[in-house]
């Protein structure tokens, strides 16, 4: 199964392997959500949204459905 | 004069831009707006050394030149036309040392544009504490630019700014990397086509949403018609320019900066296991919230008494010095009560918005709006719908134009609709004085009545916020994305001068807006009021004479007579306990007799007063709306300060103020603050009081739920592009306060 930001554990780390260019805004990736970045998730909203993540350094939020776009995988 | 130097400064969010921008200008800055659309305008001067003086625009954040809103249009728009006066000589790009790689995207952009850019890397006093070392000469190197690196906190590096821009033309103003590399045959394309533009510049132009003027966008599309890309493929281009950027980035940081991450200690992350946890978080917010409601409404008090104290004795003085007369009365008892019921508001203006500085400026509104993201989807608002519904307890108007970072259109759209609901300041003087007219100072459970009674307006107008919105969403058939991208800067303790500015700004703006229309709306009505047509208004004087004269005083103006014959007796009596002496009863009355006709006059004059307001100009439109608002409980003089507080709430008291003053003509010792003429008014016919308590909870209800301010209705328009929504607003909102006026009118009297 693809894992996404997503399906990150809180605390967790993961490398952003794809991110689906067409459906997140553009600022997301100006902020540095571009594959090879490292993300981790370090806090979640009740029901895991927003999700609080730090993506090669920047600090941001965004919701769960938008986090469903990002593909990771394992830091090697 | 040598011509001035025009600065512009750019920058993500959150970099200090604005630290920057006061710490050049200090007080000599101006804020206005951009022509025809509201975004903030702010510029300001600055003194470089050798006499040079420099323009200084501070440009809205933006986090790259790919626009995605109004605000960041306006910086494009300015660094694409080389015509705009404000067209920048030099660019200052101000970063933050901690998030430099990525402040940097926006910088290597807009060196693209071939314009002589500085680079400034702000709050270097973090540095060692986050273990960042810079080698700045090197970087310099690289990215082909001089770069000043600050702190505006400690107030270093300004000056070696200043030399920077001053020298500006020494700066390469060669692009950093070659964009066009991304797709080398379509960019090939363009250049063949426009030979003599820059690359970059088409690209924008070809990207962004944005009017330009002097680029004609059509003669572009039609040139490139051989090879249109669809959306999809340009967004995937832009990405692939994004990475790049990126690329270049982390070569020339690699070499520039080093970061030590055990030195590095991280407040934010440590901050954030509170402040966002899943209860904490929810519990430290709902404290600050009643700590700022205890601010507004406690600790204001004291300064608040001292102003209308102020104002009182200044009306008082006004009564005494000048000659007496209906102009004096206007002055008197119009203007200056109308005033004062602004300037007491500026203690709770200031706290309000030194408390949404605070938060804002300390980076803990990012985290409120992380916090309360899904809770506000369900009714159909975005996280970020927090801000404009706090602030629209301030004004709406600013809480409006905060909505612009709301991505999801529909989520904005409903944000903009339902915040006037949220109890701007503007109704807190109406509130105030009708709660002190009906509302008991009772206690029940400890808690005063009167201040139970205005948290419940508050509570009310949050509920119909929420409550509107929920049936907003559900009705509403727009289809939008729900983006969310949310920056959680690091904390910073504010800084003192930022907050200060902002206060005193935001304050000075409401002051002088609101004062404005009250002076101009009290001299009309004043006019209006003196001023009539038909022969009852110009014969008032005879008619009433000579009414008096055959039938005696009628009921009410017999009860006015005998007030006054009452309170002169007190008067004596006080006098006389002040010189110790007894006063006989026939004494009393022969002093009474003494006065009685010039009671009898004053009687009189007050009978003709109020039957000439009732036929002029204003008391013959305040009829024709009688009817429309007598089942609310209100008589026509609250009807005409209904109407004209359509146009600002506030208005309200300095209305009935001005109509008070000029329909009694004597000057009783009862009568000297609006709150005891309000009091004392009855009506002409029945000689009943107006202010009832169901007049009272009909009127504090009308003005919690109608759509009484044109400046909000104007600025919807503006944000919404149509005056569809400003409509749709002033009719649903206005209907829903005469229903809720009419039920609570009908039910209590």
């Amino acid at each position: 199964m693809k894992r996404t930001v997503a399906n990150l554990e809180r605390g967790e780390r993961a490398i952003i392997k794809n991110v689906e260019s067409d459906l997140v805004p553009l600022k997301l990736l100006e902020m540095g959500c571009l594959p090879g970045n490292e993300v981790q998730l370090l806090q979640v909203a009740p029901f895991n949204d927003p999700m609080y993540l730090d993506i090669n350094g920047c600090h941001l939020a965004i919701r769960k459905e938008t986090a469903a776009f990002i593909e990771i995988e394992e830091i090697a | 004069m040598s011509k001035q130097l025009n600065v512009a400064l750019i920058g993500n969010p959150n970099t200090g831009k604005t630290s920057v921008f006061n710490a050049l200008t200090g007080l000599n800055q101006k804020v206005g707006n951009y022509p025809g659309i509201t975004v903030e305008k702010k510029e300001g001067v600055c003194k470089l050394p050798r006499g040079v003086k420099a323009h200084i625009l501070d440009l809205p954040g933006t986090y790259s030149l790919n626009a995605s809103s109004l605000d960041e249009n306006v910086v494009i728009e300015l660094l694409l036309n080389k015509n705009d006066k404000d067209y920048p000589d030099v660019a200052v790009v101000v970063s933050d040392v901690e998030n430099l790689k990525r402040n940097l995207l926006l910088f290597t952009q807009i060196k693209d544009l071939n314009i002589p850019t500085i680079l400034v890397i702000n709050m270097a006093d973090r540095m060692s504490r986050k273990g960042i070392s810079l080698d700045i000469p090197l970087l310099e190197k690289e990215f082909k630019t001089k770069i000043a690196l600050i702190s505006t906190r400690k107030n270093t590096g300004i000056n070696e700014l200043k030399e920077l821009i001053i020298s500006y033309k020494r700066i390469d103003t060669t692009p950093c990397l070659n964009t066009s590399e991304i797709d080398t045959d379509y960019f090939n394309g363009l250049r063949k086509a426009f030979p003599n533009q820059s690359l970059y510049k088409l690209w924008l132009v070809i990207t962004q949403d944005v009017n330009f003027k002097n680029i004609d966008r059509k003669a572009i599309a039609d040139a490139t018609q051989f090879q249109t890309k669809s959306k999809s493929y340009l967004k995937r281009l832009q990405q692939k320019e994004t990475i790049k950027r990126y690329q270049f980035i982390n070569n020339a940081l690699k070499k520039g900066q080093k970061i030590d991450l055990s030195s590095a200690t991280d407040l934010r992350i440590k901050l954030d296991r509170i402040l966002t946890h899943k209860v904490w978080g929810y519990f430290i917010f709902f404290a600050i919230l009643l700590l700022i409601f205890q601010a507004i409404f406690d600790w204001s008090s004291v300064p608040q008494d001292w102003i209308e104290g102020t104002f009182a004795s200044l009306s008082e003085l006004t009564k005494n010095s000048l000659p007496a007369g209906a102009f004096t009365s206007l002055i008197a008892e119009g203007i200056i009560p109308g005033l004062s019921g602004i300037f007491i508001f500026i203690p709770q203006i200031a706290f309000l918005f030194l408390f949404i500085s605070v938060l804002e400026e300390s980076g803990y509104m990012s985290r409120v709006v992380f916090l309360l993201d899904r809770g506000m989807r369900r009714f159909g608002l975005s996280g970020k719908s927090v801000v404009p519904l706090i602030s629209g307890t301030a004004c709406a108007i600013p809480a409006i134009m905060a909505t612009r970072n709301i991505e999801s259109w529909k989520e904005r759209l409903i944000t903009i609709l339902v915040t006037p609901f949220t109890t701007c300041s503007a109704r807190l003087p109406v509130y105030a004085i009708i709660i002190a007219l009906v509302i008991p100072d009772d206690r029940y459970l400890g808690l005063n009545a009167q201040a139970l009674t205005l948290m419940m307006l508050y509570l009310i107008g949050f509920a119909a916020a929420i409550i509107s919105a929920y049936i907003l969403d559900r009705t509403l058939k727009i289809k939008s994305r729900s983006y969310f991208v949310i920056e959680m800067p690091s904390y910073k303790l504010p800084m003192f001068k930022n907050v200060a500015i902002n206060v005193i700004e935001k304050t000075k703006s409401f002051v002088f807006g609101a004062g404005k229309i009250i002076l101009a709306i009290s001299i009309i009505l004043w006019v209006l009021a003196s001023v009539g047509i038909n022969d009852s208004f110009k014969n008032a004087d005879e008619i009433v004479t000579s009414a008096i004269s055959q039938n005696g005083f009628n009921e009410i103006q017999e009860i006015s007579f005998q007030n006054k014959i009452t309170r002169f007796k007190n008067h004596l009596k006080e006098e006389a306990e002040i010189d110790q002496k007894e006063l006989t009863t026939q004494e009393i009355n022969a002093a009474v007799l003494q006065k009685t006709p010039e009671f009898k006059q004053a009687v009189i004059d007050d009978a003709v007063a109020a039957s000439k307001l009732e036929n002029s100009a204003l008391g013959t439109v305040g009829k024709v709306i009688e009817p429309v608002i007598k089942p609310l409980g209100y008589d026509w003089k609250i009807g005409i300060a209904l109407v004209s507080s359509f146009a600002a709430r506030e208005v309200f008291i300095g209305t009935l103020a001005t109509i008070y003053s000029v329909g009694s003509e004597g000057d009783d010792e009862e009568g000297n603050t609006i709150t005891a003429k309000m009091q004392s008014e009855v009506h002409a016919r029945s000689g009943k009081k107006v202010f009832t308590f169901a007049t009272g909870i009909s009127l504090l209800l009308f003005y919690a739920f109608a759509m009484q301010c044109m400046s909000t209705l104007a600025i919807v328009k503006k944000e919404t592009n149509s005056w569809k929504w400003p409509i749709l607003q002033l009719v649903t909102m206005s209907g829903i306060a005469y229903l809720a006026s009419l039920i609570a009118y009908q039910f209590i009297k």
